[in-house]
């Protein structure tokens, strides 16, 4: 599979993906803020529609909505920002305003299915290097902030009394996740973004007791159930977003077993 | 110097006076009980202490400077909103997060914050348990941590929130003796808040009672009386002494009693635990 320049294209792609989002990801679990996440991609959406309507390149137009809309949680403020209340309400409205900019635009359904459900087989090389360029902005903002980020994640009243503010990074953080989000759109669509943001990350602090150790498993995982999903697609002919999401599924399945069968 | 001072000092929360006009005055060394119903404020004014509520009127100074937000010289342990926390990290990494959490760079520990994580962690004596997940260690064992965590960067004044809270009288007793011993050796101050004032009777130089935007500051004697308390709370109080224990009664109810219980229905941690503690107790 690998003499095909869609597979190379498809398995550079997702290498950076996984990476950013198993490392971004591991973050978003220990903060508890994984709904935010699923809000974004869903925001993202909306971006990308109106981009393609506008006639711009639809990743431009979902990391501006991303990072905008990141942003702007992170300053309404932790509280607000973690009520799922409001976050459902922001969430249906962008699929809502998606499916609307899509009715305009109604040359290609695909380009519907391919933002909801990802495309990562029709990965090109510009979008490689765009995808390379955001990951390392995105992964690079993380490693400044994370031990602070870290500190005001486990212990916010502590942190707040020693001068750290918690809304600085909680906006610079879901700035970040908005850019890993945009991310990880292209390879498993908006509606599963929770397969490489989340399962990795989660499954990894199910495996691991320590912090090095479980970014290094998360991204890990990430990229090992991506690559996988994508040679299972390639033999199987099945969608691989399907294939990735099933594996994220099973594997943190697989890591809570342990505690399962403790519990009986 | 003294460690902690206010003068006419008034504290708002949500538009609400919490404290009215307060002034008092600790002395560096001292260990005193923060006391009062829920709302009377010990929370408020540990965190006007640590800078993070401004005082809407009068001033206040924590080891003669003003109160200001970020003051390496105190150390705190927050109230814990829910015990039980369900993540797997090594308890060892959440206390060292602490050492330079507030500087920006990659969380990994460098030689000096494991020298100084592990010289609190063996300060509460709980290097053993901090190899452990924090999902495996109990609620007394996490109010050990946190201690530990309070004391990184030698600080000169500890603000304790409500640290026996959800704890058995075994644990509550240990953890009082503990704060007591870490007093006596490093000769910081302490700020100890609690519902209940048995747990700290033998500990405690001073008591700082909150209520009704009031607050007295004294020893057990001369505030846990009737006139005082009856002042604090608005209503008729009774102090009753029994084999060394005081009871505060209003109406034949223990008041430090039903706060503590009406606390713990609300958060439903540890009720078992709790409800089994009673008989001793009383």
């Amino acid at each position: 599979m690998f003499e095909y320049d869609f597979m190379q294209n498809a398995l550079a792609a997702a290498a950076i993906v996984a990476i950013v989002s198993g490392l971004v990801g591991y973050f978003l679990v220990l903060r508890r803020q994984t709904f935010a996440g699923h809000a974004l991609a869903h925001v993202g959406f909306t971006g990308a529609t109106g981009a393609v309507l506008i006639g711009v390149p639809p990743i431009w137009g979902l990391v501006m909505l991303t990072v905008t809309a990141g942003v702007g949680m992170g300053a309404i403020g932790e509280r607000l920002a973690q009520r799922d209340v409001a976050i459902g309400i922001v969430l249906t409205l962008s699929l809502g305003l998606g499916l609307l900019f899509l009715h305009f635009f109604t040359a290609y359904a695909t380009r519907a299915t391919a933002l909801l459900f990802g495309n990562v087989l029709a990965v090109d090389v510009g979008t490689i290097w765009t995808l390379l360029w955001l990951g390392v902005v995105s992964t690079g903002t993380l490693a400044v902030i994370s031990r602070p980020l870290l500190f005001a994640s486990l212990q916010p009243e502590l942190a707040e009394a020693k001068g750290v503010s918690l809304r600085l990074y909680s906006v610079l953080f879901l700035g970040i996740v908005a850019l890993a989000v945009a991310e990880c759109v292209q390879i498993v669509g908006v509606l599963l973004v929770f397969a490489l943001m989340v399962g990795p990350a989660a499954a990894a602090q199910r495996l691991t007791t320590g912090i090095g150790s479980g970014l290094v498993v998360s991204a890990g995982l990430a990229l090992l159930e991506s690559w996988t999903g994508i040679a299972l697609a390639f033999y199987t002919d099945w969608p691989a977003s399907f294939w990735i999401s099933a594996l994220s599924a099973g594997i943190y399945l697989l890591t809570t077993l342990p505690s399962v069968a403790r519990a009986r | 110097m003294n460690a902690i001072e206010f003068r006419h000092v008034t504290l708002t929360l949500g538009g609400r006076e919490v404290l009215a006009g307060v002034g008092l005055e600790i002395a560096k060394g001292e260990f005193v009980g923060v006391l009062g119903p829920n709302g009377a404020g010990k929370t408020t004014l540990l965190r006007a202490v640590l800078g993070l509520v401004p005082a809407s009127r009068g001033t206040i100074r924590v080891l003669g400077q003003p109160a200001a937000r970020g003051n390496p010289a105190i150390g705190y342990m927050a109230q814990i909103r829910s015990t039980g926390s369900d993540l797997r990290l090594r308890a060892w990494d959440f206390v060292a997060g602490v050492v330079d959490g507030h500087r920006l760079g990659l969380p990994f520990a460098s030689k000096a914050t494991h020298a100084e994580a592990d010289r609190v962690l063996d300060l509460v004596g709980a290097r053993d348990l901090a190899q452990r997940p924090l999902a495996e260690i109990s609620g007394g064992e996490q109010q050990r941590l946190l201690l530990a965590q309070a004391l990184i960067g030698r600080p000169q004044l500890l603000l304790l929130d409500e640290p026996l809270v959800n704890l058995d009288p075994h644990y509550q007793g240990d953890l009082v003796g503990l704060t007591k011993s870490l007093r006596d050796e490093l000769g910081v101050t302490i700020l100890f808040s609690a519902h209940e004032l048995n747990p700290l009777l033998g500990a405690l130089d001073r008591v700082l009672y909150l209520g009704r935007g009031q607050a007295a500051l004294g020893t057990v004697a001369d505030v846990i009386t009737g006139p005082v308390l009856s002042r604090l709370y608005g209503a008729e109080i009774d102090v009753v002494r029994v084999k060394g224990r005081i009871f505060v009664m209003s109406g034949g109810h223990d008041v430090e009693r039903d706060h503590h219980r009406h606390d713990n229905n609300r958060s439903h941690t540890h009720m078992r635990g709790l409800l089994g503690a009673w008989p001793s107790n009383v």
